[in-house]
């Protein structure tokens, strides 16, 4: 380390505590309270990137969030390597490695240099306009765009870090540490209120806290001084909550704010283990004020990016705050008294300050006045036109300014330095209030945006230099006197300070500076990560782009990770002054949420993995894992998809599954389908409403299938619901539709037909169902309860009786979804697994197998029933369906009855559900596949395969489809084509086993 | 993200709710009757107001309840809340 660009007088840094870091491989090291940015600095290392279009080297340039060019990759470890992460804001830790991006093979010797010497052919939309032509070649010339874009690499392997979410709720929320936000929520907390202060950086103060001139005071002591006992007594007040080291990312309306709270990533990596990284605060305030600072502006004249070029007043933090000196020979640009302030600090700290080179005519203050004795060169009305330097600054040419300040006059002179601070003013940071819904007012005696007081969102404020004051004296006055009024406080302390500040006195303002050089031959760079300069601005208003926005997208000003903190307003200061337009009436471009950067670990939190959503079990789950189930997600359950026996593939199983099943017997754990219990004397009448048939004349102890639809005559889902009494009903939903459908119900009840009395309840998880189906069946039924009577004449198919299995109340359906003779009981579900258990060891004899979803589906499609979900998509009627048997003729209304013969619904031409039967009976075919009457183009698509199998009981491959037309296509020949070869099928019938039912009986 | 106040629950967050879109669209009592062009206006027909909206809410993680609101849809400020049922309040 060249221990030199090091002083020894700050309390900040604390110098006794050594620590070692990597960056780019080489070893270096650096204090505690460090930066990255500012231990680089310390060890002389400017060059630290090279930027995204011309790979010129850039370095350094600020000392926070809005940094453009030093953000560098940090760690090596596929899992935890971070990338983008800006150097002046992460805080130096043992064994911090970090990496230059974007430059290869390293940051000193960078091949995509050379764009830098082909810029004039690289401007605004170079990509758009020259990779238009030929279409067919974007692929090609995709993968080297891709390859030559990008900042840093993503991490390769999972996140191993923990990240939390935390719901905060207070009364009054402060964002910003500075001395107005200390001072808003000092008020704030001593009014009893409960108070939470958030800052980003490690520290309170803002600015302030290192400003120790004698010319900023504030009841006779130094600003920071005074500042320092202010947020010592803050910090005792019981109901304030610091967050230091937390950024607000969003602001949005009914002041919900997000803000990450990083708590282990200044830590060595050894500290961060078991801890959480970063935590989401969602925070609820009653009243925010938002106290967010300002930061400073740049000044755009040619060249104005090399390393060593670098924000006065991050100058100033890095000499008083981290006791680093950015340079040995450094001269001040500015068009306003902060880099005055800079150079006192610097002349303290014995650095050289050769010139300071100021736009204004005029400059007179006591910062300037102050400078002035110390012998400092100030060269007033005068602009730098050109910098040297490649890899660090190395000179700067000086002409004077012409009284319009539209040219340069007069001869240039060269002057020497190893770094350039700038200063263009000063820029509120207003994001947060503009997410939040509020609009901003132009001022033009300085050239901001600042908040209207008058379009501000209720409970909420802006103080301090985020509402544009920028003087000591302002800001402790309007802070304190308008917090007070939007509190509602009383007299406090700090309405009599006495403060003592300079005032700056003449403020001049030059978006672009001029050069002796024409604009085309100039380097002025507005958007320093995203490498657009004043040119392609420029360039783009002469291509007609007017909007502020669109001049955005097409120079990509503005758009990089830092979000154009520093470029925005010189990128609307050029195009207001290129087009005579007032900027206040060009208004900004949109500023969105997140203010910085989140990582995705922050945003999930803990929804990853088995957390990412709710898993359902049905009672009887552990018997399926027991039994070797593979599982299928049926929205948020697992249902067994088959039981594989013997290393048997899913297609051997499901084989097994489904002869054992219309051989013997099966049986299936139906428990997932949605059941709502319906009561109520008007439940008849409610369900004549909803299902397409008529269910009054029902008798108790009935079953029916029944179809329900939307207002638009579509399918939207199927069941069976049994009359258990008079006025009582079970509803049996599809398993994805169950929620959906008590909410529809619960909606038309409450809303269309308040006045029918009926009452809805979800039952889905308090009974499990298991159907038992096969030609034996019944035998199996009659052993585990011998006391039923089972015969077809007291217990017909789609009949129900209550019985008990041993001592346990069972519901018995006759019902079937797979045309076998088949029951399903129904019990509480702590007795599920027990009763289940009771059907296997009385099946056994039958040899009962259980057979999981796929089985199900491949029965009821032999039998032609449809999956809703599956066969259809929400834009089939029942009549599509050729199912124009369950619609009610005689009903005068039902849900989406109306529909049914709206002049689409009875076009003939529509989608219709049609059985398919291929040439070859071996050839499956693929769900999803389309069909086509010919291969001739161009092709016209007839439909798709919604279900296809092979079925071991017909020994062929059976389908169901929807095609254009297909009622009465049936016999048409159709082809189904793939990708290497075209199937033959022929429409059919959608039954294909047992047409005439008579297996229900068997 | 607003916070709604249920008039069933009292104040909660959006997160609670589902939104049922424009309220007050009443089901025809006779849809038999109507034309197809009368039934498609009931049906589809949605006004999507940059302004003040009367919208039918559903508290789904709460109560269950639906009732209606009157929010701006510029700014989501919320004028009024009341019960189904209930007349809306005056503009």
């Amino acid at each position: 380390m060249s221990n030199n660009l090091r002083i020894n007088k700050n309390n900040f840094i604390d110098q006794t505590v050594r620590i070692s870091f990597k960056f780019n491989g080489k070893k270096l090291f650096g204090y505690k309270g460090d930066t990255l940015a500012s231990a680089l600095l310390a060890n002389n290392i400017h060059l630290v990137g090279r930027s995204f279009k011309y790979h010129r080297p850039r370095g350094i340039m600020t000392c926070g969030s809005e940094e453009p060019n030093a953000i560098v990759q940090v760690g090596k470890d596929p899992a935890l390597t971070d990338p983008n992460v800006r150097a002046t804001e992460i805080e130096l830790y043992e064994g911090l490695e970090a990496f230059s991006q974007n430059c290869w093979p390293s940051v000193n010797f960078d091949i995509g240099g050379i764009n830098n010497f082909l810029s004039p052919l690289l401007p605004a939309g170079f990509y758009y306009k020259t990779f238009m032509w030929p279409a067919s070649f974007w692929e090609k010339y995709e993968f080297f765009i891709r390859h030559s874009a990008g900042l840093g690499k993503s991490p390769t392997e999972p996140d191993q870090d923990l990240y939390d979410h935390q719901f905060v709720h207070c009364d009054v929320l402060v964002i910003g540490g500075g001395i107005s936000g200390i001072l808003s929520a000092k008020l704030s907390a001593e009014k009893g209120l409960n108070t939470m202060l958030i800052d980003d950086k490690s520290y309170l103060g803002g600015s302030t806290i290192y400003q120790d001139d004698d010319i900023f005071k504030i009841n006779n002591e130094t600003s920071n001084v005074w500042l320092k006992n202010q947020i010592e007594k803050l910090k005792k007040i019981p109901n304030l909550k610091i967050k230091n080291r937390t950024s607000v990312a969003a602001f949005h309306g009914y002041n919900y704010l997000l803000a990450r709270e990083n708590l282990t990533d200044h830590l060595s990596i050894n500290e961060r283990k078991e801890k959480i990284r970063q935590r989401l605060l969602k925070i609820r305030a009653k009243k925010v004020v938002i106290a967010t600072g300002a930061i400073e502006r740049p000044l755009i004249f040619s060249n104005n990016d090399r390393p060593g070029i670098i924000l006065s007043s991050s100058i100033k933090k890095y000499i008083d705050y981290y006791g680093v000196k950015t340079g040995e020979n450094i001269s001040l640009f500015t068009n306003n008294d902060s880099a005055y302030e800079t150079a006192i600090s610097l002349n303290k700290s014995g650095v050289k300050v050769k010139i300071i080179i100021d736009i204004r005519e005029n400059p007179s203050s006591i910062l300037s006045e102050k400078i002035e004795k110390t012998g400092i060169k100030i060269l007033r009305g005068h602009t730098i036109t050109n910098t040297d330097g490649y890899k660090r600054i190395k000179s700067i040419d000086v002409m004077k300014l012409s009284k319009d300040g539209e040219n340069v006059v007069g001869n240039k002179t060269t002057y020497k330095c190893d770094c350039l601070g700038i200063s263009g003013g000063w820029t509120p940071m207003v994001h947060l209030f503009t997410q939040s819904g509020g609009k901003l007012k132009f001022r033009n005696n300085d050239n901001v945006f600042i908040p209207d007081e008058n379009k501000t969102p209720s409970e909420q404020i802006s103080v301090g230099s985020s509402n544009g004051d920028f003087e000591l004296d302002d800001v402790i006055i309007n802070t304190v006197k308008n917090i007070k009024i939007f509190l509602g406080l009383d007299k406090n302390d700090y309405e009599n300070l006495d403060i003592k500040c300079s005032k700056e006195k003449q403020k001049r303002n030059i978006w672009l500076l001029p050069s002796n050089k024409p604009i085309s031959k100039s380097k002025p760079f507005l958007d320093f990560q995203n490498d657009s300069t004043a040119k392609d601005v420029k360039l783009a208003l002469r291509e007609g782009f007017k909007s502020i926005e669109h001049v955005k997208r097409y120079t990509t000003t503005g758009m990089g990770t830092d979000q154009g903190k520093l470029s925005n307003m010189h990128a609307l200061g050029i195009i207001a002054d290129t087009t005579g337009t007032n900027m206040g009436e060009l208004g900004t471009t949109t500023f969105r949420p997140p203010y910085t950067p989140l990582t995705f670990g922050a945003i999930v939190g803990r929804n990853v993995g088995e957390f990412f959503d709710h898993t359902r079990r049905t009672a009887i789950h552990d018997w399926h894992v027991e039994n070797k189930a593979e599982f299928e997600n049926v929205g948020q359950w697992k249902r067994p998809w088959y039981f594989p026996k013997n290393g048997e593939t899913m297609y051997q199983a499901v084989q097994r599954e489904s002869k054992a099943a219309r051989e013997s017997a099966g049986i299936l754990d139906a428990s997932t389908l949605g059941k709502i219990d319906i009561q109520g004397e008007d439940a008849s009448e409610f369900l004549n409403r909803v299902y397409t048939n008529a269910w009054s004349k029902l008798a108790i102890g009935k079953c029916r299938y029944g179809l329900m639809l939307n207002e638009d005559g579509m399918v939207y889902d199927d069941g069976v619901t049994t009359r258990l009494g008079e006025n009582h009903y079970i509803m049996t939903t599809t398993t994805g539709g169950a929620a959906n459908v008590l909410s529809k119900l619960e909606d038309y009840l409450q809303t269309e037909w308040p006045e029918l009395n009926v009452y809805l309840t979800t039952v889905t998880d308090q009974y499990s169902t298991m159907s038992i189906c096969g030609p034996n069946s019944k035998k199996i039924i009659k052993k585990i309860i011998p006391s039923l009577d089972l015969s077809d004449e007291s217990f017909p198919h789609m009949s129900f009786k209550n019985s008990k299995i041993d001592n346990v109340n069972c519901r018995i359906m006759r019902i079937s979804f797979t045309g076998e003779h088949s029951y399903e009981i129904n019990v509480q579900s702590n007795y599920a697994k027990d009763v289940w258990e009771k059907c296997i060891e009385a099946g056994k004899e039958f040899n009962i197998t259980p057979y999981g979803t796929e089985t199900m589906h491949l029965l009821r499609a032999e039998k032609g029933f449809i999956i809703t979900g599956q066969d259809t998509d929400g834009t089939l009627t029942p009549s599509d369906l050729q199912m124009d048997w369950i619609i009610g003729k005689k009903k005068y209304d039902f849900i989406g009855k109306r529909s049914l013969y709206r002049s689409d619904t009875i076009r003939e031409d529509r989608k219709q559900l049609v059985g398919l039967l291929t040439d070859d009976p071996k050839e499956v075919l693929e769900e999803g596949a389309q069909l086509v009457e010919s291969l001739e183009k161009p092709i016209d698509m007839l439909g798709h395969v919604t279900s296809s199998y092979f079925s071991p009981n017909l020994n062929k491959s059976i389908a169901l489809a929807v095609v254009r037309s297909g009622k009465k296509l049936k016999g048409k020949k159709l082809i189904v084509p793939m990708e290497n070869k075209n199937i033959n099928v022929t429409i059919t019938d959608t039954v294909f086993y047992d047409k005439e039912n008579k297996r229900l009986n068997a | 993200m607003f916070i709604i106040n249920c008039p069933y629950c009292g104040e909660r967050d959006q997160t609670e709710f589902s939104c049922g879109g424009e309220a007050h669209i009443e089901r025809p009592k006779q849809p038999t009757e109507l034309s197809d062009d009368q039934w498609a206006e009931y049906l589809f027909m949605r006004k999507n107001i940059k302004g003040v909206q009367f919208e039918r809410w559903n508290h789904i993680h709460g109560c269950r309840k639906w009732f209606n609101v009157v929010r701006d849809t510029s700014n989501d400020k919320i004028h009024a809340v009341y019960k189904m049922g209930e007349r809306p309040p005056v503009k």
